[in-house]
Order: structure tokens, then sequence, then C-alpha cells
């Protein structure tokens, strides 16, 4: 809890960028929630490794996840452990011509005929895979 | 060591309600557009115009976001669409739980089509900026522009 409260003086300050911030620190909530509930099924004593899967869509930031994570850790069986993130490229389809391509960066149209997409295939994960525990 | 897995989805609690939200909109067979603009593109301009157009044809319903005033939500009614105001006092944006709220309060049965107009984002660029504007004021104050 001593922790929460340092979070919000700190996003206090941060005013303007506070809905930003906001957004990772509740994911990594439920995401420690996650690995907590898992490691204590397995009954282990400690978490080394949290493997998490996020899209490139979801528009999270891993600097931001790990920061919220070592912070709301502490004190749990997962303080100790790595975060590797791996990182899925967006994918999305062309309504017009069917191909599959990586969206550039602020601009969504197909680079073979122009076109709009018509279903988005990858970027939106955000899942924890796995972890390692003893 | 043991690897243990997991593959198991995080949602946060927004998530969750966000999902209940798009169930209720599929029972009464809604579909929902979500418009997000800075202040002043034409949101409410651009459902004011497509209610004109689809009348008779198309029920909307408009759930109106807005950081306090309800001018919008007055001029939505004024043209004969349901229109549920909330202000956010603040917030930057509309969350799951304050257009639950919104739906609820709404003739869901009555509508093909709702528009959530969304709080413009950049209402937040305006606070990064209030010290250009505390000296526009201040100019104002002093009777010049």
């Amino acid at each position: 809890m001593r922790y929460l409260s340092s979070v919000a003086v700190l996003m206090r300050r941060m005013d303007a960028f506070s809905w930003f911030l906001m957004h990772e620190l509740s994911v990594t909530e439920q995401l420690l929630n996650v690995v907590l509930e898992h490691a204590r099924k397995a009954s282990a004593k400690q978490v080394l490794k949290v493997n998490v899967v996020i899209g490139d869509l979801t528009g999270f930031v891993n600097e931001s996840i790990q920061f919220y994570f070592d912070l709301l850790s502490k004190g749990t069986e997962a303080e100790k452990a790595g975060l590797a993130i791996a990182r899925i490229p967006s994918r999305v389809r062309c309504r017009n011509c069917k191909k599959e391509f990586q969206p550039a960066e602020g601009d969504w149209s197909c680079p073979l005929c122009g076109g709009l997409i018509e279903e988005v295939l990858g970027g939106r994960e955000l899942y924890v895979e796995s972890i390692e525990v003893e | 060591m043991k690897k243990v897995e997991v593959i198991t989805p995080i949602l946060n609690a927004n998530d969750l309600v966000a999902q209940e939200n798009q169930g209720l909109l599929k029972s009464y067979q809604i579909m929902a557009v979500n418009l997000m603009a800075s202040p002043g593109a034409g949101k409410t301009s651009l459902i004011l115009k497509t209610g004109k157009a689809l009348k008779g044809r198309v029920r909307l319903g408009v759930v109106e976001g807005d950081v306090a005033s309800r001018i919008d939500a007055d001029k939505v009614a004024a043209a004969d669409i349901p229109v549920i105001q909330i202000n956010t006092g603040g917030e930057c944006h509309l969350e799951a739980l304050t257009v639950q709220k919104a739906l609820k309060a709404l003739p869901l049965s009555e509508i093909d089509i709702l528009f959530i107009e969304n709080v413009g984002k950049s209402h937040l660029s305006r606070r990064i900026s209030t010290r250009r504007n505390d000296s526009h004021r201040r100019r104002q104050r002093a009777g010049g522009r």
C-alpha cells in the first residue's frame, strides 16, 4: 500500500500524463495477480521469471510495465522475478486485395493497393505465457 | 526450477466491463460507434447530420461525453435523438463503467445505431499549456487581445 500511495503522488505530479501512466499501472497489477495466483497454485516459494506476451497494438510500453512491476512486486513471491516481454508486431489484412501486412507508423493503408483494413490479425495480444518458479 | 504454463489473458477491470457492454449491445443488435476527435473537429455536427440523413430509416441514440457542459447533449436532444449526457469532470475520456451507466439509462430496444461521442483527448494538451492560456486570460483582463 505504501508503494501504491507513492505511485499516486507521482501520478499527480505528472498530471497531464496521468492517463498514460494509469493504464500501465492497472494492467501491471492484473499481470502480477495472474503471476501470483499461478505461483501459489504451483506451491512455489519464489518466482524467477515471468514470460509475458504483448502486442504492439495494445500501446503498452515495456519500460513502464517493468517500472510498475518492480514497484508492485516488492514483498511478494515475485519480488526477484525477471520480466521477459515478447512483443508481437501488428499485422492486418487489406479489405481490397487481401494482402496481409504490418501497418507503418501512422499509415494504415495497404502498401500494395492503398486499401483500407479488413481485419486485425495480430498485435492485440496481452497475456502471461508462462512463469518459472522454484 | 520449474516452468509453469500460464497462458492467461491480462484483463483489467475496464476490459471486463467493456466485454459486458459489448454483450449488452449485441443482445439488442445495436451497432456502436465510438467517435473520437479533438474539440471542434465536428463530432456533434457529424451526429446531427447523420441523424438528419437517416431520419425515419435508422434509429439513433447518443451517449454524450463532455468534461463539464451539456451544450452538445442539448443540441442532439433538440434533433429528437435519445441522448444521455455524461460529465467526466476532468477525466480525459469515457471509461467502460461510465458508458455502461449511460447504456442502462437509454431506451436500447428503440436504438439501431449508438454513437458514443467521446471527450476529445486534447483537453489534456490544454492542461499542458495552461501557462499560455493564463497569459492569454491576463491579456484579456487587461483589455487587449
